[in-house]
């Protein structure tokens, strides 16, 4: 699996979606299954996949699958 | 008839905040300069909410008052009461992404209503305090209530968005009390032996911190010995003073069952979620730079001198979608000072002494039984 597929299961494990619904333009609190409650097990569960630790101000930037890919660059996750 | 400024014409219809506003240092903004910067917004705030919200409008035109000349603690401030009574909003139905109420078990509880970038700017600002006091970095975190609370399905209560604020700063998140709200034992322990050693985050509502976990705790005969750990509660004393239980008790009691607890009480409220006055080490509570505290005096309602009691004025330049930004509420406290604490934060810091007398209890926080 490649570093997008892992994304995208990842979004489709935390917030219960199919995972071509994760696309880059999905975005916070837009969808009933990304509320801040599942904000918390997605944020976890990319800590798992991507063996990285988070702080607050990535949480709180993280509003869009987009966004997360911005994100985990930052912590050396690259994404083709 | 109104009394309206010519230049009222001349008021932009879409209020917007001042670029960087949001990255002005927490407490960093000395009075004369954050004066400035609170008069101007919540004046356009004022504006804005007149625009739109015409139940605001009935109650600054019942009065001979012009907003466009007074200073912000001048501003025309909403009782919290009408939050109750009234369906106070901005914006229009469509637009609206979540209502919160008061968690009163007794009552009405007061609602408000946020659009999606009210609700997010809350959150901004919760973390941006929070960060000043707890760095960037999440810990292992400890919840003092029940997983089922943030669960409730409708209006997302005060309770249940204080925990999902604070759970930003957490990890491995861990609830310590079942959903009987009674005390999770092995759950518990299990958190404590795992990450005990940690910087931990604890973080519930005072009463329930108290009655339901620490005297749980000590019933039980159950203590543990963290090494760095953080309590951050709040909600309210009222249920703590009726059992005659100090800042300073809570503080020893905690210390002696859990160890070495830095203990840090908040004082905030619905109708102004996400900016919270945060204890520091000297038992003050901060204001920060996007909002101010006034005393005014319960008889004439005038802003009285600092170390003065009366009941507690709220601004903040936060709500856009309903008419909070000046709220008089139904506490009585104190400004001790501005600028010169012995923490070093700047701002004002005063001390809250609970409910005034006799006002019809307002739900809130702490009203579990």
């Amino acid at each position: 699996m490649d570093t997008q597929q892992k994304l995208q299961q990842a979004f489709s494990d935390a917030l219960g979606i199919p995972p071509e619904k994760v696309i880059d333009g999905l975005t916070y609190n837009t969808i009933p299954e990304w509320d801040s409650t599942a904000h918390m097990v997605l944020i976890a569960e990319l800590e798992n996949v991507f063996d990285v630790m988070l702080d607050t101000d990535d949480i709180i930037d993280m509003s869009s699958v987009a966004q997360a890919k911005l994100i985990l660059q930052k912590y050396d996750v690259s994404f083709a | 008839m109104p009394v309206w400024p010519d230049s009222r014409k001349g008021w932009p219809d879409v209020f917007s905040y001042p670029p960087d506003l949001f990255d002005l240092p927490v407490y960093g903004l000395a009075s004369a300069q954050k004066q400035a910067m609170l008069d101007e917004l919540l004046q356009s705030l004022s504006a804005h909410h007149y625009a739109h919200c015409q139940a605001y409008r009935q109650l600054v035109d019942c009065n001979p008052f012009d907003f466009s000349s007074a200073p912000s603690p001048g501003q025309l401030p909403v009782a919290t009461r009408l939050f109750k009574d009234l369906e106070l909003a901005s914006i229009e139905q469509t637009e609206v992404f979540r209502q919160m109420r008061s968690s009163g078990t007794s009552g009405q509880a007061s609602k408000i209503t946020l659009d999606g970038p009210s609700a997010k700017r809350q959150s901004q600002v919760l973390v941006k305090i929070l960060q000043s006091w707890l760095g960037k970095q999440r810990r292992p975190m400890l919840l003092i209530d029940a997983p089922s609370t943030v669960k409730k399905a409708g209006a997302m209560t005060a309770r249940a968005a204080g925990l999902q604020g604070l759970s930003f700063f957490g990890r491995h998140h861990c609830y310590a009390l079942d959903d009987e709200m009674q005390l999770d034992v092995d759950k518990v322990q299990a958190f404590f032996t795992e990450h005990g050693e940690q910087p931990v985050l604890i973080f519930g509502f005072t009463f329930i911190v108290w009655q339901q976990f620490i005297q749980a705790m000590i019933s039980q005969g159950l203590t543990v010995n963290l090494t760095n750990a953080i309590l951050i509660h709040g909600g309210g004393w009222k249920k703590m003073q009726e059992q005659a239980v100090t800042d300073e008790q809570f503080k020893a009691t905690i210390r002696q069952t859990l160890g070495n607890v830095s203990v840090h009480d908040y004082y905030g409220m619905v109708e102004q979620t996400g900016t919270i006055y945060m204890q520091c080490e000297h038992g003050h509570l901060h204001t920060p730079v996007w909002s101010d505290v006034l005393i005014r005096d319960p008889a004439d309602l005038s802003v009285v001198e600092n170390g003065e009691t009366g009941l507690i004025q709220v601004n903040s330049v936060l709500p856009t979608s309903y008419p909070g930004h000046c709220i008089l509420t139904e506490d009585l406290g104190t400004i001790i000072g501005e600028d010169d604490c012995a923490c070093g934060r700047l701002g004002k810091y005063f001390k809250v002494h609970g409910r005034v007398p006799k006002a019809q209890v307002k739900g809130c926080s702490d009203t579990f039984v």
